[in-house]
This record gives C-alpha cells, structure tokens and sequence, in this order.
C-alpha cells in the first residue's frame, strides 16, 4: 500500500521558507502572489498499517508543537483547493536523483521498531495564493520552485503508481564498429558517444585495437576517453604549444614544451624550499606544519556543472574537492574550506541573458547554498573566499572550491603493493554523473542541459563526513597501503589511477549499486559521490571492513592489484575489459596547439577631474566587486571546529572585511595557518602577465597584512580560460602562466598544487562567449604565534596611519575607471625586490608588536582600504594625499587616492611606537599620510590641500554593505 | 601504572556522543580534557550495542553537528534512538544526579527527545516526562547564519555559576528558533527558573534581529531542566574557550588566556570532582 502523508505549520507558526519564496518571486517582477505555503508530503509504501503510519507520523516526521499533518492512502489524498485563487504545485526529484531524506527517514522507521516499509520519497508542495496566469505558474516553478535537470512537478496520475524502480537485465557486451571506420565514421563516434576526442586521437586508438585484431568494447572507448580527457589529463598545460608573440611591436615565436612543467613546477623547483614535502604529484601539495604534522592544499573547480545546476554543482564541487584531501597521502583530516565564485552581475536584465542560462542571481544563491550545505554539514569551518562580477560569466559561472587539511608527517606517501584488493568505501554507485570528465572537456551550449543532464547531481554530505571518520580511524590502524578518491571519470579514473604501475582487476558486479539496471560500463565511469577507493593487503581487509562498519559506512572487496600491467575489468564473469596500462596512461598522441598573445590596443582613457571625490568613492565601495559580501560569508560556519583567530568578518561591529583568515588547526596549540586568495579579471583584459602577478601579489600580501611569515607561504594556481584551441584564448594562458613562474620565484613563494579548467565558453548557437582568462591564487602561511596576528579595523584615535609602498600611475582594469565603463591600459606590475623589503620590514613590525591594523591596498585602491579600516573600527580618520609616495608622472588626488598599484598597505601605528617602526622600514617607500579620529569623519586633503573627500562613516558603510544585502 | 588507576577514579569521565553528521565532538571534549577530566568521543553505536556503559561516565556531552543531515527536522533521528533505545539509561543517569550538556545540534536533540525542559513540576524524572513541550524550528531569516551573540545569563545552575551577567558566544545554525508548546509551558520554565541563556543586546537590553538571531521566543538561548544539571543551548560556548577565539580580541586587552565559554566546561568538571568523586 502507498501512503501519502502531507505535513504543514499550524496557524499562526511562521512559515520561514514560504517567505522567502514570495520574496524570490517578487524579485522576478511578479507581485501578484500574496502568500506561498510550503507543505512537506512523504509517500511511503509497504505493508503498513494506519496506527503504524500515525505512529511515524507522530513519533518521527512531524513536530507537533508547530506541525500538523495528514494521510491517507495515496489514491484518496488528492491536491485540493480551498479558494479559487490557490494555485497548488507539487515538486518532487527525478528517479536517479539522490534524496539523502529518503534513506534517514527509512532509519528513522526502523528505530521505532516498524518493519515492512518498502521505499520512501519525499516532495513539496507549494500553495501559491494569487491571481497568476497559467504562464506566470510556469514561470515561477522554473525559475523558482525547481530545477528541471534534477526535479519535476509531479502531476496526479503519477501518485498513483508505486515508485519501484526496475529490473534485472541481460548481459550484453557491446562492442564498437572501430577498425573499419573512415575518418568521418571516427569523428561520428566521438560525438555521439560524448567522448570529446580529437581525429588524431581516434585514429591512434583504433590503430590500438587493429594491432589486438579486434573491435573495442564500449566500456573501453569509454575508458580511454575519460583517461584522455582534459579534465584528467591536461593536455594542454602538458602538450607541446606554438607559441608567437609580440614584444615592443616585435614578433616572435617560441615553442613551449610541457607549459606546467616549464612555468609552474620550475618555479617550485627553483624556489626549492625545505619545508615543500610533495608537491604536484599527489591530490594536494603538502608543506611541514610543525614537528608531528603537515598540511595538505588543495583548490578544484566545478563550473560547467554550476552553471546548469548551481546547488548541485556547488555541492559537489566541494565535496570533491574535500575528498582531495582525504586521498593525499594515506589521507588528511580536512580543517577548512575557501570559495571563490566568478558570476554575472546579480542585476543584470532578464532580456539581456542568452538563451538556455540561468540568471546570475540564481546562480549566485545556488552556488552559495550549495557550499554552505556541504560546509556547514561536514563540519569544515569556510573562512576564506571571494566573489567578482563580470558579464562575461553569464553563461560560464566559475566556481572554485578551496580545501585545507592535516595529516601525521608518516602518512604522507602511500605506494599499493601487488596482490592488494581494491576496496571501495562510502556512497553507492548510481547513474548520477555520467560523462562527467569527458563533458567538462567541451564548450558549454544550449543543448548541453538536455545532453548532458546526466553530469549533473546533488551530494550527501553526511556520507562523506562518515567516510572520513571511518578514513581517519582506518589510517591510524595502518589497516591499507594507499587511498585516492573518486571524481571525474568514477572508478574508471580512481581503479585506473592506482593500478597504473601494477594493472589492476575488477569484478564490476561487486560494486554495490542504488538501484537495479545499471550495465557495466556504468557502473564503471559513473561519478556517485562520497566514494573512496583504497588498496588493502589481504590480511587487513577484515579490520578494515570493520571499521567501516562500525561507522555505518559501506565497503566491498572489488577486485585485486594484479601486476600484470593490464586493465581487466568484468562484469558477471564476462570480460568487458583487456586494455594495457600503458596504452592508456601513454600512449595518447602528443599535440602541438598554436597561441598567440598580442597586446591589445587600449587607449588610456582622459577622465574630467572632479572638485569632490566623494561620490566616486561611494560608487566604489558600492561596486560589486569591493562591496561587503557578509550576506555570503555568514551562511558558512566559519567556526566549527573551535580554531578561529581571525574570522573572515573583523572589527568592533563583526563586519569589517579581513584580508586573510587565521585558524589553530590543533587544539591546545597557538600555531596558526593563514589563508587568502588573489583573483582579478580586468587586469587580465589588458596584460595576463600583470594580473598573474598581481594576483600572486594579493594573495601574498594579504598574509602579511595578519601578520603571516612571508618566508613561510606557499601558493597554489587555478587557471579557467576559455577554448584552448583557439590561439588568443591560449596565448593569453601562457604569458599568464608566464607572469606566475616570475613573480613567485620573486617572491620565493612555491606552487605546491594547482589544476586548469579550459573550454570555459558558452555558445548561444550563432556566437561563443569565452570568458576573461581568470587566474586564482590561493595562499596558505604558517603562523608560529597566532596570539601576535593583527586585523584591519582602526583601532584608537591619535593613531598614526602610514602607507607603505609606492603608489604609481596604475589605474587601467581600476574599479574607479570601471565606474566611468572605461578600462585604461596601465596595468598595475610587480616589483617584488622592492615589496620583498616591505615585506619582510612588516613581519618584523608585527612580531615586534609595534602595528594596531594593517590592511592591503587591492581593488578601489588606497581610498577603499582607509574607507574599511575606519567603518570597521568606527572611527574617523584625516588623510593628507601629497604624504602618499608617489611615483606617478601625472599627479592627480583621484589618481593617488583610486590606483590599484600593487604591494602597498595601510598600517596604523601608535605614537609612541613611531622611532621603532620608522627604523624598521628603513630604506622602504612609506609616508606618515594621517592620523584616526574620534569624530566618526573620513576626511580627505588632496595634492594641493584641498578638502577632496569628507563623509561620514556611517554613509561610506552604507554604500559599501548595501548592494548585496539581500 | 598503579597510581594512574587510582587517579582514574578520582578522574571526572566525560562521553561525548557522535554518530553520523556530529562534527563540533573534538572541540567540545577537549574543553572539558583541558579542565582535568577524561573524555572519550564515543559512537552511538557502542552505547546501543552495549560495549560502553553510559553508567560509567559522570558527563554527556551531546556536540553540534547536523546529524543525520538534519533530516526530516534537526535532531529529531538521534532523538528517537536516544529515547527509544536508551531512555532508562539516560533517566537513570539524570536521576544519579549526573550532568549533561546539549549544545546546538545536541540541544535540538535533548528538546526533541523530551529530556529538556523535562519534569517540569519535580526533580525526579521517568519516562512520562518524556513528551517533547518546546521545540527548536527553522530561523525566521530562513537560512542559516554564523554570526555571535549577547546573552544575558539567568538561573542558577551548576553549569553556569561564575559566568559574567553578559556573555558573547556565536550561534551557527538554521533551526534555532526556540518555540514552547503554549503559554503555561513558557511560565513554568520562567517560574522555575529554568531559562539559562536569553538573547540580548550588548548592554542586556530587549535585542532585535540579529541580536535574537532566530527569533526565538522570549529571546530564549538555552533552557536546563529544574534540576540545573541538564543544560542545553544554541550558541556554541566551546568557540570561545581561548580569549583569541573573541571576534575582536584585536581590540581589547588580554586579562586571561581563556575565552567566556571556558567556564562552563569547568564548572562541569568542578561539579563532579566536588559531588560525585
């Protein structure tokens, strides 16, 4: 018997979400919803009685103290309207999908002692009170209520039937018309079966095959391509690149062999640091933290899911990068998280969007609770991110999902051994996420949320937080020789990976499933989440189960490490499988891709100079990319796990923006981690050498700024650009990756990890939009004595506020041009001689106990920084702009107060403290440029001692809290 | 060897419970650790399968998290195994006079369970004091929020002797809004004195959002049952343990190492040695 059971708030309960809803539909121009209810339905089938379903009515899924609910058997409960104005929909998850409620509530059942519940599912019912034409009612639920890649209005014929899923099927090996294929019949292939591979590459697999005398299965094409995809191979970062450029209006040509190997691995090689203790050849980078511990960093990126399925996309974004993490070494105890998102401007018109993208304010709010869901319930603290608009990411949101983890100094190399079993561990493996890899290696269209649906897919955070649990306890046991997780690619990549060396081979029919009907090249390349795959040797596979079991977590025996050097996989003892490792991991054709960077004519835009700055320096704190992101920020629990030194809001009121967050990832001990991010897209418009640079800059800096030991940072690289095939698109990649290999040898500062997404465009069908190459920088500092750290709040009047570094004529890609929609040409550089100086003048200072606040200058310049340490200290301050060192031909007060000039800080000293800091800085660019007040006014004295700027403090918060305070 | 066991018995013993999705059970058991007592982070699943004895300890400590994914509602499936599973177990550890501490997630739970407010007219408690009378429901912002609190500190429970009349934890949660049954359940809480934490402003005044964060009802933070020995709460005192865990120790002066939460899980400790050892 089916039961339906529908649970709403009793009268006069607050209805949170239904209002939340009503404002969402609002916000889409549609005021005519006065009220928006939210019912929870479960449908439950099994031999069941009434008494039996009231009593999981009572006991388990209703709170009766705000809850009322009804049931009934599912033919007799029907949606039914009280007024004519009721507009009633039903939502529920496409079969396939996970629905984690389902599985607890089947606990739940189980822990009242009623047995015979055969499945559960669960949906929600939206009663919209309103005139809304039937059109409206679509409008809301696609834009609204439901994602139709993951979610459909469940309509009345369907409650009728039993939600049982299907059926055991015959097995069919399917092989692939390959040896006799023409070219065009090779190119066919790849398309139609998704696989994202080149002619070239075609043709050197089908030569594979001819030399085998046979057809391939369908599972090892697939396999290959997964393997060969860019998404796990980076053939372009490891390919060779034509590469013609120009310098001083000459041209020139060069040939790049292996880009990562020739900018970002040989600047750590250079850099050469002790305390680098594997870098770029595990999941994450690992650096020493103190005697017993290292840490382990890892940034990934999930955009094109994001960009259909911003929830999920994000959701799972994170908890594969998560389970980076816990796959480096023999696995790292995750202990935070950082987000950096790139959307389309929030208000951008709903006309103005291509066609087949979703709006970038749902985008946004999707992405953000994606993060949070999985943050916030694995319990790693977010504490570190940021957020920048571009209209170019309409279609193409970039979504990068940081994570930080500790491990013991003896777990960090794991090595299988032959005869090892594979043993996979967590989630079962369902059809979610099929072409996961291979999809994330072409251009985004319209089509690709019809096409592709299948990539897309929601997490199980709890899952995960029982796999690391279980992880942690069966490491310590020394129970399994290596780990690595399951992302892109599934077990196709995970198996494939660990028995490269070896060869490895797997009874697919042992990998426990979701539900019935998936054929073994399913099983094999799904990307389920939550899954780890280990190599245990025989005569720990028992401890281990246990331990697995004792956290009520699945793990099966799949199949052995064999030493054959071969990929053997088999489904009911049919062989679906027989290729040779080294086949795959070496044997795709080496590319030769062509780049060219040319610089871009830019004209240096003239700008009037205005009498007053003050309303160009509220534009500024009001611009997207500077204003305060706190909406965002407090969704994520920052604090979990109980080291929080200094959270990602500061100052007196907890609202101030930090420039890098500090936590103690070990109880009881005061050493300290920092970390921070460097991303800026408009400086990459005009030269991505600079904006390489000055990301590495920001990142670095902003350690410094909280007092981080600038000899003990290390940084990890994420490069997302549009289609590599194009030249500019790649030119642009190399003088980027260019700009990284210098500036970070120049600062000493080693890659330990990084990862490409390419392909980032998205094609309406008549024109690509790429979006602007972005470079992430993620940083991460050891702090020996994080009692020493300091914040970016003024802390007490009479201070003296000085500003180190030099301030140049570096105003193109400035957030003040942008206010006039102009983007200049004079991009900010590096010269990291000169800021090393300061640097390290500034460690010194804060370890010495000499600063109050320090904070850097980055976008909105000087006029920015000394706006946020005055609002977030909630006092004023009297700036004098001719104290500015400033190295600029053309001295104007907007041009000192709004550029974006690199390596500068504001740092707020006591009087008495002066002579002592003054010392350090010996020889360093900085000039005493004013002092905190009492009184709550900003007040500005430009280059010829004339008021430019006074406001109130109060007012310059406003502007800058205002925008994104939804 | 031999005088480590014989200090063992002097030892106050804290459980703190886990299972599934329980993610703030390190930090919590190292606050009371640090105070002398010896914690063990202990799986549901050895409680109901009966290789630890919930006897053997004089704390439990129920942690933050979001068990079960927060599922149907937070709390409620950990609730259910604890009522059902181990309910004698637990009445007859509260009628040993033991303690026991809910925080956030383990709040949710001691409320849907029934154990808070629980007898609400004596001191003795049996099974038929396990009907849930208040519950905790999504915050009227809808969403979940990390942001930290004022709270003005009321009754007089073991738990919070010593504690400043103000004190500033964080609450990090979606379903923090503290609702009674009806008016007689909130009077009785108030008359008996049972309402440990309420939400305020800075200077102790009546608070508006976000200062009550929730929108709980008479600004309700935490409430303990009428003996005072069972303390449950939504903000989180162990994120203030150390004075640097303050959201602006950069501005104030550093009088001691720990934080305002600390005293809390002292006082814990300091009860049992004093009462129970």
């Amino acid at each position: 018997m089916n039961w339906r059971i529908e649970i709403r708030h009793k009268k006069g309960v607050f209805d949170s979400l239904g209002e939340s809803i009503e404002k969402s539909i609002v916000d889409m121009g549609i005021a005519s919803v006065s009220k928006v209810e939210v019912a929870q339905i479960y449908n439950i089938s099994g031999s069941l009685t009434k008494s039996q379903i009231q009593t999981i009515c009572n006991e388990l899924l209703v709170d009766k103290i705000t809850q009322k609910y009804e049931c009934a058997d599912c033919q007799k409960l029907t949606h039914q309207k009280t007024q004519s104005d009721e507009n009633i929909v039903e939502i529920a998850y496409n079969p396939g999908v996970m629905d984690p409620v389902e599985h607890s509530t089947m606990k739940g059942i189980i822990d009242l002692g009623i047995e015979g519940v055969e499945s559960v599912s669960t949906a929600k019912e939206y009663i919209l009170t309103g005139k809304i034409s039937a059109k409206e009612l679509d409008l809301i639920v696609e834009k609204v209520l439901a994602n139709k890649l993951i979610q459909h209005v469940v309509s009345f014929f369907e409650l009728k039937k039993s939600s049982k899923r299907n059926l055991e099927q015959e097995v069919e090996v399917v092989k692939v018309e390959l040896l006799g294929a023409n070219d065009k019949k090779l190119m066919k292939l790849s398309q139609e079966g998704q696989l994202f591979l080149n002619l070239n590459e075609m043709k050197t697999i089908q030569k594979y095959f001819k030399k085998l005398k046979r057809n391939p299965t369908d599972c090892e094409l697939e396999t290959v391509a997964q393997t060969w995809s860019e998404h796990c191979y980076h053939k372009t970062f490891r390919g060779d690149i034509k590469y013609q450029y120009t310098v001083n209006g000459v041209q020139k040509t060069k040939t790049v062999r292996n880009l990562l190997k020739s900018t970002i691995i040989k600047a750590t090689t250079e850099i050469n640091k002790s305390w680098c203790v594997s870098v770029f050849h595990d999941n994450a980078g690992v650096i020493r933290f103190d005697e017993d511990s290292n840490i382990c960093f890892k940034a990934e990126t999930h955009n094109h899911p994001s960009a259909l399925e911003p929830f999920g996309g994000a959701n799972t974004g994170i908890g594969g990068v998560i389970r980076d993490i816990l796959g480096t070494g023999l696995g790292a105890k995750p202990i935070c998280c950082t987000d950096v998102f790139c959307f389309a401007p929030p208000d951008m018109a709903f006309k103005d969007l291509p066609l087949g993208t979703l709006h970038p304010k749902r985008v946004m709010k999707g992405v953000v609770s994606g993060v949070r869901d999985y943050g916030n319930k694995m319990g790693i603290p977010t504490v570190n991110g940021s957020i920048i608009f571009d209209k170019k990411y309409v279609g193409n949101p970039l979504v990068y999902c940081g994570n930080v983890g500790i491990m013991p100094k003896d777990k960090v190399f794991k090595k299988v051994l032959k005869g090892d079993l594979v043993v996979v561990a967590g989630g079962k493996t369902g059809r979610d996420g099929i072409h996961g890899a291979t999809f994330s290696s072409g251009e985004l269209t319209t089509e690709s949320e019809v096409v592709s649906s299948g990539a897309v897919q929601i997490g199980d955070p709890i899952q995960e937080k029982k796999v690391l649990d279980a992880l942690v306890i069966a490491r310590d046991k020394d129970l399994y020789t290596a780990v690595t997780d399951c992302g892109a690619g599934g077990l196709s990549s995970a198996v494939g990976e660990m028995g490269e060396e070896l060869g490895v081979r797997v009874d697919l029919e042992k990998v426990p499933l979701k539900y019935d009907g998936l054929n073994y090249e399913e099983i094999w390349i799904s990307e389920s989440q939550e899954r780890m795959v280990f190599s245990v040797k025989p005569k720990n596979v028992k401890k281990m189960l246990e331990v697995f079991a004792d956290e009520n977590v699945e793990a099966t025996v799949i199949g052995e490490f064999t030493g054959n050097k071969k990929l053997e996989l088999f489904y009911k003892g049919y062989q679906v499988c027989d290729i040779d490792m080294e086949f795959l991991y070496e044997g795709n054709p080496k590319i030769t891709k062509e780049a060219l960077w040319a610089e871009p004519k830019i004209k240096t835009p003239i700008i009037p100079l205005q009498a007053s700055l003050n309303d160009k320096l509220l534009e500024v704190l009001s611009h997207y990319n500077v204003c305060s992101k706190e909406w965002v920020i407090r969704q994520y629990d920052h604090e979990v796990q109980g080291g929080s030194i200094i959270k990602p809001l500061v100052g007196v009121n907890c609202d101030g923006p930090s420039d890098a967050s500090v936590i103690t990832p070990k109880l009881g001990s005061l050493k300290g981690i920092a970390i921070s991010n460097g991303i800026n897209a408009q400086y990459g418009k005009i030269d991505p050498f600079w904006m390489a640079a000055s990301c590495i800059d920001e990142a670095v800096r902003q350690i410094v700024a909280v007092g981080g030991d600038v000899d003990r940072i290390a940084i990890l690289d994420n490069f997302c650009w549009g289609n590599p095939d194009k030249p500019d698109r790649l030119g642009s990649l190399v003088r980027a990756a260019e700009g990284c290999y210098k500036t970070a040898v120049g600062y000493q500062v080693p890659f330990i990890s990084g990862k490409d997404s390419l392909y980032n465009e998205y094609s309406d069908g008549k024109k690509s939009i790429a979006i602007p190459g972005t470079v992430l920088i993620s940083a991460i500092g050891i702090v020996d004595d994080v009692t020493k750290t300091v914040t970016m709040d003024f802390k007490e009047s009479g201070n003296l506020i000085y500003c180190i570094g030099e301030t140049y004529d570096e105003m193109g890609g400035s957030i003040y041009l942008d206010t006039f929609d102009c983007l200049g040409a004079t991009v900010p550089k590096v010269n990291t001689k000169k800021a090393m100086k300061s640097f390290k003048a500034l460690n010194k200072a804060v370890s010495n106990g000499l600063v109050r606040s320090i904070h850097d200058c980055s976008e909105g310049g000087l006029g920015v920084a000394l706006a946020e340490m005055a609002f977030s200290g909630m006092l004023g301050a009297t700036i004098r702009l001719d104290k500015v060192p400033y190295k600029g031909e053309d001295i104007r007060s907007d041009k000192v107060f709004f550029s974006e000039s690199n390596s500068r800080f504001v740092v707020e000293v006591t009087k008495e403290n002066q002579k002592k800091f003054e010392k350090l800085l010996e020889g360093i660019s900085c000039g005493v440029i004013g002092q905190v007040e009492e009184t709550p006014e900003f007040i500005v004295y430009g280059r010829k001692d004339e008021v430019c700027a006074n406001l109130y403090i109060q007012d310059l918060k406003e502007a800058w809290q205002k925008p994104l305070r939804w | 060897m031999f005088e480590a066991i014989v200090n063992m018995t002097k030892t106050p013993k804290v459980i703190v419970l886990r299972t599934a999705g329980t993610n703030c059970d390190e930090e919590t058991g190292f606050a009371f650790e640090h105070f002398g007592a010896k914690v063990d982070l202990v799986h549901i699943n050895k409680l109901l399968n009966r290789e630890v004895n919930l006897s053997d300890y004089h704390i439990l400590a129920i942690p933050g998290g979001f068990t079960y994914g927060d599922d149907i509602e937070s709390g409620r499936i950990l609730a259910n195994e604890l009522r059902i599973h181990l309910g004698e177990d637990i009445i007859k550890f509260i009628n040993d006079k033991k303690l026991i501490i809910g925080i956030c997630n383990g709040f949710q739970v001691l409320v849907k369970a029934g154990f808070l407010p629980g007898n609400l007219t004596g001191s003795k408690i049996s099974k038929t004091y396990l009907s849930q009378k208040v519950t905790l429901i999504s915050n009227d912002s809808s969403k979940f929020e990390d942001r930290w609190t004022y709270l003005e500190v009321r009754g007089d429970s073991v738990w919070t002797k010593g504690l400043k009349e103000i004190v500033y934890f964080p609450v990090a949660h979606a379903e923090g809004k503290f609702v009674p049954q009806d008016g007689a359940v909130l009077k009785s809480l108030t008359d008996n004195g049972q309402v440990a934490f309420r939400y305020c402003s800075q200077y102790g005044e009546a608070p508006v959002y976000p200062q009550n964060p929730n929108g709980s009802v008479d600004n309700i933070a935490g409430i303990t049952d009428i003996t005072g020995r069972v303390l449950g709460l939504m903000p989180h005192p162990e994120r203030h343990f150390l004075f640097e865990h303050h959201p602006f120790w950069t501005r104030k002066e550093k009088q001691s190492k720990y934080g305002e939460g600390s005293m809390i899980f002292k006082n814990g400790v300091n009860y049992v040695k004093t009462t129970l050892l």
